[in-house]
């Protein structure tokens, strides 16, 4: 058997991985995308003179992950999965930059990060080898790290011919805080909730989950309902700030006002819950810090129903609006065979109906009770993100009215037995922007040897790179918050 | 048109009338307030705290390492570390946010930030900041964009973030500055004609937070340059950072 079969958070013994050469690896893991699986990741782990390589794979429709592993000695190589799956290419260079394994014949070996701990110690970013396109027409233009707006940074260069944009390359890095590696040190849930900023109950969840594997507790359903109603009431927080802020790019003003003041009012519930707008300090191992209550409750249901109306109109108000379709319509497309080819997850994902939704598919917490019906468009432009994101704010204030039913107050927090000793687990989560990964490795003691996150931002910046083809430069700005992809969390 | 006046009027005012009065949730965690008794702690400070703000022996928090997220005062089992909801808690010195026991809220507000006649002089009317996210999770960044939304409203006293470092009186630094982040800090901040102000907004930029032990990091910056307004919280609170800027530019 090449490939241990194994489900969303349930911790295994590592000594059960498949074992096999880096050829097989490579083989096999392409003969199973053949065959409906998906990569979930593709992630390296210092092994005493090598490097063991990890193949993570997902069956959505039958709700199974697939586990297989190859060492890997010091310099030495695979062939590279990414010549038949473009959706591998950004792991192995990952893997690459890190360990300096070579996938054999990958098609675009470059940098990724530019991280502390490159294999490569005279790695320099301003040496990053864009794809320059030749011809006397032909004009580039580079922007970042620093953007115009209060944003984080990365950089952009356009190859154009005119206004128009041919080809886009995205070269990160500069938020590159070495995250995994203070993960290992200090295995923190105030570092899970620090991945990226606007995805707090997201990653902690996912490093919970982890965490509550690895040491066979269990959490009560009061916690685990709270967990996803803080995650629904995430999502909508952000969704709403993206319709601000995608109306303010095409100078409607209208929109950029009111979903901002209605995100005011949904982070402030957020902050009656817990303290925090961005839902800091509730979720930790074991289950969470902060109850819902009959009043609570009763305040989350009115200020939902209050604010479910003002979007509801504000929305029918804007997408009907010509001056916002013509912007939107048709700009920034990304069809649904290409999402699949290169591996999208998340809302722009199902935006372009590639429909992958870890609640429905690996379902996680209270999400087995309350199922996820996967919500999706055809269109996969800026106007299939934006109208998307209305239809996933009304789908999370559902299911908050729903969850808060399991939601009995009692038993918040569980007593976090001790961490299991060579154990691997991957905790999937469904954050905002997608699908979260955590895989997590213990030692012999039972402390974190490895900790390899992957945000869905990992997934879907080369989707930006792609949807901008075509289109005119000036368009990018509004292709770029359509996705509104995390820096961050790609840096780690 | 229609449908846009009833939005409007669904809306309403939507600014908050007086920012320097608005009041938090209590569930807010802000300003510490440690009991003037306390002297040392029934818990290892190191243990719960994730980032070094709490000091036992004497006991004192650092709001400049402060993440606010209530761990100290969960643990202490005498009451005598309380987190409050104050949320005026940006200071113009890094020593200002140390807070020890028996600081009063009321005292450290009044002389959190003291009054430079030049800074009201140039900037008391109109202050262009331009904002740079040196390894910044996001959240920050969020929160000042936050600032210029219809409820808080910044743009009002003046305060607007712009694109180019050109067309700006200060910098806004969030984020710990990362190695790879440095020289872009460095050149954003030298490209800013003077006279300009340097803002630290969050606990990462003032001494970065929970990432402060990463080797991936450079903060020479802050050793080379004079920091005017450290505003604390993770992330920042809009109103600590909107109140903060309006102390520091003479708007009391």
């Amino acid at each position: 058997m090449n490939f241990l079969r194994i489900k969303n958070e349930t911790a295994v013994k590592r000594e059960m991985i498949p074992d096999i050469t880096p050829e097989k690896l490579s083989a096999e893991t392409a003969r199973m995308c053949n065959d409906q699986k998906r990569i979930v990741s593709l992630f390296g782990n210092r092994e005493g003179a090598g490097v063991r390589i990890y193949s993570v794979l997902a069956d959505d429709e039958i709700s199974y992950l697939y586990v297989s592993s190859a060492l890997v000695k010091e310099g030495g190589s695979y062939p590279s999965i990414a010549q038949h799956f473009l959706s591998a290419q950004l792991f192995e260079r990952e893997i690459y930059e890190e360990f300096g394994i070579i996938p054999e014949g990958h098609p675009w070996l470059k940098p990724v990060r530019y991280p502390e701990n490159a294999a490569d110690k005279n790695l320099k970013m301003e040496e990053y080898p864009f794809f320059i396109m030749e011809g006397n027409q032909v004009h580039e233009v580079a922007v970042g790290p620093v953007h115009a707006g209060v944003i984080e940074p990365g950089h952009f260069r356009f190859m154009c011919t005119g206004e128009k944009v041919h080809h886009l390359e995205i070269q990160l890095g500069y938020q590159h805080r070495g995250v995994e590696k203070l993960m290992k040190e200090k295995d923190s849930v105030f570092l899970s909730e620090s991945i990226a900023g606007d995805t707090v109950i997201g990653h902690s969840i996912a490093y919970c989950r982890a965490k509550e594997a690895l040491a066979g507790t269990q959490v009560s359903d009061s916690a685990e309902a709270i967990r996803a109603v803080m995650l629904e009431l995430e999502r909508a927080g952000v969704h709403l700030g993206d319709l601000s802020a995608l109306a303010g790019d095409i100078a409607y003003l209208p929109g950029n006002a009111v979903f901002g003041a209605i995100r005011t009012m949904i982070i402030n519930t957020s902050l009656a819950i817990c303290g925090s707008r961005f839902g800091r300090g509730i979720i930790r191992p074991g289950g969470v810090v902060f109850g819902i209550d009959g009043d609570m409750q009763e305040q989350i249901n009115n200020t939902l129903d209050v604010n479910e109306k003002k979007i509801d109109l504000m929305c029918s108000v804007m997408f009907e609006a010509s001056s916002v379709l013509s912007r939107m319509q048709t700009t920034g497309t990304v069809d649904k065979k290409t999402a699949e080819e290169i591996g999208m997850t998340g809302m722009a994902a199902r935006a372009s109906g590639y429909e992958v939704d870890c609640r429905a598919d690996h379902p996680f917490g209270a999400y087995t009770h309350v199922p996820v019906h996967k919500r999706g468009m055809k269109s996969g432009d800026v106007f299939a993100r934006a109208y998307l994101r209305y239809v996933e704010i009304k789908q999370s204030f559902k299911l908050i009215r729903e969850l808060m039913d399991y939601n009995r107050n009692t038993n918040l927090i569980a007593d976090m037995k001790p961490q299991q000793p060579s154990m691997f687990v991957v905790s999937l989560t469904e954050g905002w922007r997608g699908e979260i990964s955590h895989c997590v490795i213990t030692d012999k003691e039972g402390k974190i040897e490895r900790y390899k996150i992957k945000d869905p931002s990992f997934n879907n910046w080369l989707a930006l790179a792609l949807a901008v083809r075509g289109n005119g430069i000036s368009d990018f700005p509004l292709c770029n918050k359509s996705f509104n992809l995390s820096y961050c969390g790609f840096d780690l | 048109m229609f449908g846009l006046i009833k939005v409007r009027i669904m809306q309403g005012s939507q600014a908050i009338p007086d920012v320097k009065k608005a009041v938090l949730n209590p569930a807010f965690r802000g300003f510490p307030v440690i009991d003037a008794k306390c002297k040392t702690l029934d818990f290892e400070g190191d243990k719960v705290c994730p980032t070094g703000a709490l000091k036992t022996g004497p006991v004192s928090i650092d709001m400049g390492k402060c993440v606010f997220c209530g761990e100290c005062a969960r643990q202490c089992k005498n009451a005598e570390i309380e987190i409050s909801s104050s949320h005026h808690i940006a200071a113009d010195s890094r020593e200002k946010l140390i807070v020890k026991p028996g600081d009063k809220y009321a005292d450290f507000e009044e002389n959190a930030v003291a009054a430079r006649a030049e800074i009201k002089r140039l900037f008391g009317r109109s202050l262009k900041l331009r904002q740079v996210s040196a390894g910044g999770c996001n959240g920050c960044e969020m929160e000042l964009n936050a600032c210029s939304n219809v409820n808080f409203d910044m743009g009002r006293f003046g305060i607007d973030f712009v694109a180019s470092p050109r067309h700006a009186d200060g910098i806004v630094i969030t984020g710990p500055v990362t190695k790879n982040m440095a020289p872009a800090l460095e050149d954003t901040y030298k490209s800013i004609p003077l006279p300009k102000i340097i803002i630290a907004a969050g606990t990462c930029a003032i001494s970065g937070g929970v990432f402060k032990d990463s080797d991936a990091l450079d903060r020479s910056f802050f050793e080379k340059h004079k920091i005017d307004l450290y505003v604390p919280g993770c992330p920042v609170h809009p109103l600590t950072f909107v109140n903060g800027v309006l102390k520091l530019i003479g708007r009391k």
